[in-house]
């Protein structure tokens, strides 16, 4: 975020959100697989939408993949503009994109196992939002 | 080289192996008959879609890989 905020000396403000994998009692780990053709693609082609779409000096997204543990960071997402309220949209507006439509697949490891997670129709219902 | 079979997702515990080979050229019955069992059912479905050297097939009978082509099978996403 230093760096971030380095680069983008012009910026009013940055919001950064940073996802963790919730605590949960029943839940050990976490894993995400990516394919990278196809997810980092994806996320370059998020990153110019929320430029296109609000007044940007810089959007900043990072997802981590691999095994992680309750608590663990998964997803950072920034954005520095010169008014906060296009910071904080771009923001939101990235993430709904991350936790919905980015090529992630996820599993979790329970007592009995690991257990791929189906997609979500609450994080449907947030992509929605965006094309009212 | 062979077209290159990746199994994203729940479809590499259902193929036991994370990635395949098989001789080219590959079109879709070519590649149905490559994976037998639950497998090839869950391939079939409509959820599951191809992508072909990394550019998504609108239209998964329209498969038509070479040898050198890398194919990923992909189950609908669980999002970051």
């Amino acid at each position: 975020m230093t760096a971030f905020s380095a680069a983008h000396p012009e910026a009013g403000g940055i919001v950064s959100f940073v996802g963790k994998v919730r605590p949960d009692d029943e839940v050990e780990a976490l894993e995400l697989k990516h394919y990278a053709p196809l997810t980092l693609k994806g996320m370059d082609e998020l990153a110019d939408a929320v430029l296109a779409r609000w007044p940007l000096d810089g959007v900043l997204l990072h997802h981590r993949t691999g095994t992680m543990k309750p608590g663990d960071p998964i997803v950072l997402v920034a954005a520095a503009a010169r008014h906060r309220r296009d910071a904080f949209e771009a923001a939101d507006f990235a993430m709904d994109h991350l936790k919905s439509d980015a090529w992630f697949w996820k599993r979790e490891k329970r007592a009995d196992g690991w257990h791929w997670i189906e997609p979500r129709s609450q994080d449907h219902a947030d992509l929605a939002r965006w094309s009212e | 080289m062979p077209v290159k079979l990746v199994f994203l997702g729940k479809l590499a515990d259902l193929a036991g192996v994370p990635e395949q080979d098989v001789p080219g050229p590959l079109d879709w019955s070519g590649l149905l008959a490559a994976l037998p069992g639950p497998l090839g059912a869950a391939v079939r479905g409509d959820k599951v879609r191809l992508a072909v050297n990394g550019t998504l097939l609108a239209d998964k009978a329209a498969l038509a890989a070479h040898d050198g082509d890398e194919i990923a099978l992909l189950p609908p996403v669980s999002g970051g």
